[in-house]
């Protein structure tokens, strides 16, 4: 199968990059930690989604650093994350993109549009990045929190949503005897608890909620969205690559799309 | 007597060397700007307010000088003979310069919190330090603060009032829930007469009833003209840009009550029905017209029109510079202290939230926009505060787009211009 089209998304903590083919199906896909010098990074993944031969290919590119993609339309990560999504359900919702330093409510109407977004402003409060420094002080590996958090008996109030506070409020409790998976459980809820009151806006009326982005790959983080929104949250998937799959499908050109 | 000279002769050669200076700055027009052709106007614009700074200059001492908040009863003051000042068009300069960071940091030092309005740093800031684009501001004889824009301006008054040691006069309006009642209404205009008596003190004279029907009558005409000059973009394309409408104003708000001030308008406002009669706009290609609301960000005014411009969008009416067309036109020469008492009061921000959505109602309909962007100013809080829900009602009611834009009116330092293009630049493509 050729690849029609290629997509980037230079996050602010992992860049991603995919090849689609003509029916905007993932050919092949590369995920690195962001690197400061964007341009030799990006290139180097792109040829590796793209592949041996072929002609030029048009290249979407989305996330913070889009616009120091060479020879790529750079278009906001807002359109991405809905563009793709919409093409993974082909329904309407709300799509909550949890990202390394953001998270994005986003209103998808029924032809997968935008119709209405918010964001956590200038604050990493409620994002990957906190979860990221607090399991980090907590020596809980990524790949052991859900199954800590779900061990939980009773989730430990953490009260701080700002990141600093928060890491000195969590050892404090560590140092006051309350148990690791309680305070796991309760950070996820905190973080959960502050992207649902950024969805409520947007997200009121939507039918169903999806998730796309890093966070998402975090059963936890799933597991107390849901508690905290009151409905179940469906995880899109490769949700880490929905942004690049957007852009590459808004670059896709049109002809091969109708095809 | 000299100093009175100086004044006079000042105001002689002001325009001259105003023009002077505007034509030492033409730039030749870029083939590639996203813009229409530039408002010949403008270099009038500049020469009339660098006339206005620039007699202020020489006015202290000359004739009596007020420092005078936007939405202050100037027609009493123009019959005594005083300059006006505005600290806040002055601080509006500051903030199109990127001077406020410095001039806030003096206020600061002196104790002043960041967290009070930029405006009110900017304009403390100047008065600590001396500093200032204009030269020299003229130090005020009095000061004047009317409650109408927010309870900033009490306290601001108040350190200045302290500062220069010179009466502070306010004029206190009622927060209009619905209609001012007419107790309201008498409480103010108490004040006006109040007002009179102090301001008559510091000019030595009293105010001449012909004088005040007279000025009373430019007011209203200027706030009429101002209000052709912003009708002037219910046509598609709109003939100007919301960026240019924020910069022209300027004499509206500093000048009103004066002919220069609607001399002024009355040739923008030919301008821009000439550009309407040939098709001529505010871009060279108009296609999604929005509706500001709050003031500007001074200091981001250019890469925020930039921006729009380049993907075809235009804001083709502000709350703010359509503030300065409604209320004004209402004073009356046949009653010049009830109509102002009855004006002043119901400005936009002395009103409650449902006058505020049913202003943004009606201008969104009256110019016909697609869509909304609504800042958020974290300096002007009674202008942002109900925005949340302003705008989701404009978006349910209306069924347009509507941004919440975060950033501050004249502090850069408030603002994250990345996230706001960001945002900016989402809320565009949904347009798509």
């Amino acid at each position: 199968m050729m690849a029609a089209a290629l997509g980037v998304d230079v996050g602010s903590t992992t860049c991603k990059a995919v090849a689609i083919d003509a029916a905007g199906r993932i050919l092949a896909r590369a995920v690195e930690p962001v690197d400061p010098r964007i341009e030799p990074q990006v290139e180097r993944l792109l040829a590796e989604v793209r592949g041996p031969g072929g002609g030029a290919l048009p290249v979407g590119a989305t996330g913070y650093g889009r616009k120091r993609v060479p020879g790529g339309r750079a278009i906001t990560e807002i359109t991405c994350h809905g563009r793709g999504a919409f093409a993974c359900t082909g329904r309407p919702g709300l799509l909550l993109d949890l990202g390394g330093q953001d998270s994005k409510a986003i209103r998808l109407g029924p032809g997968g549009q935008v119709l209405d977004f918010a964001m956590n402003d200038k604050c990493a409060a409620g994002t990957g990045r906190f979860l990221e420094v607090i399991l980090g002080r907590l020596r809980v590996p990524l790949a052991e929190v859900a199954a800590l958090a779900a061990s939980a008996e009773a989730a430990v109030a953490v009260s701080s949503t700002c990141t600093v506070f928060a890491e000195s409020e969590v050892i404090s409790l560590v140092a006051s005897g309350a148990p690791l998976p309680g305070i796991v459980r309760g950070l996820h809820l905190s973080l959960a608890s502050r992207i649902a009151s950024l969805a409520r806006g947007p997200g009121a009326a939507a039918a169903e909620v999806f998730a796309s982005g890093g966070v998402a790959l975090n059963a936890a983080m799933i597991a107390a969205l849901g508690e905290q929104l009151g409905r179940t949250v469906q995880v899109l998937p490769e949700p880490q690559l929905v942004g690049a799959l957007g852009a590459a499908l808004a670059v896709l050109p049109a002809p091969a799309l109708n095809a | 007597m000299i100093r009175r000279a100086r004044y006079h002769a000042a105001r002689l050669v002001a325009p001259w060397l105003a023009a002077l200076q505007g034509r030492r700055r033409r730039r030749p027009p870029n083939p590639h700007s996203p813009f229409g052709p530039p408002l010949e106007a403008t270099r009038k614009l500049k020469e009339l307010m660098t006339a206005h700074y620039f007699e202020g200059r020489h006015a202290q001492g000359a004739v009596p000088v007020a420092w005078v908040t936007s939405g202050f009863p100037v027609e009493v003051l123009r019959p005594l003979g005083f300059f006006a000042l505005y600290p806040e068009n002055h601080a509006a300069i500051c903030g199109a310069q990127r001077l406020v960071a410095g001039l806030s940091d003096a206020a600061e030092a002196e104790g002043f919190s960041r967290d009070l309005c930029s405006y009110a740093r900017t304009d403390l800031g100047c008065a600590l330090t001396g500093r200032t684009p204009v030269g020299r501001l003229p130090r005020p004889d009095l000061l004047c603060a009317c409650t109408n824009i927010c309870q900033t301006v009490l306290y601001w008054y108040r350190s200045l009032a302290e500062r220069f040691r010179v009466p502070l006069v306010l004029v206190d309006t009622p927060y209009v829930y619905g209609e001012a009642p007419a107790h309201h209404l008498r409480y103010v205009r108490d004040q006006l007469d109040e007002l009179m008596e102090v301001a008559g003190t510091i000019a030595r004279r009293r105010v001449d009833p012909e004088e005040l029907a007279r000025v009373t009558r430019l007011a209203a005409e200027g706030s009429r003209l101002w209000g052709e000059c912003l009708d002037q973009s219910r046509n598609r394309p709109a003939p100007w840009t919301g960026i240019d409408g924020f910069f022209h104003m300027a004499p509206i708000v500093s000048l009103r009550g004066t002919e220069a001030c609607n001399a002024y308008y009355r040739l923008l406002r030919d301008e821009l029905a000439d550009r309407v009669r040939r098709g001529v706009g505010g871009l060279r290609q108009e296609r999604h017209r929005l509706l500001w609301d709050n003031l500007p960000i001074w200091f981001w005014v250019r890469p925020l029109a930039t921006l729009l411009a380049e993907r075809g969008f235009n804001f083709v009416c502000t709350s703010y510079t359509s503030a300065w067309a409604e209320a004004g036109r209402r004073v009356d020469p046949a009653d010049p202290l009830g109509s102002a008492a009855f004006a002043y009061t119901h400005v936009i921000l002395n009103q409650d939230l449902r006058n505020r959505l049913g202003i943004l109602r009606r201008l969104a309909q009256e110019y016909r926009v697609d869509g909304a962007v609504l800042h958020s100013d974290r300096s002007c809080k009674p202008y942002s505060i109900g925005q949340v829900d302003l705008r989701e009602r404009l978006a349910a009611e209306l069924g347009i787009r509507v941004l919440l834009l975060e950033a501050d009116h004249s502090d850069p330092r408030a603002f994250a211009a990345d996230q706001g293009e960001n945002r900016l630049t989402a809320f565009m493509e949904g347009f798509a």
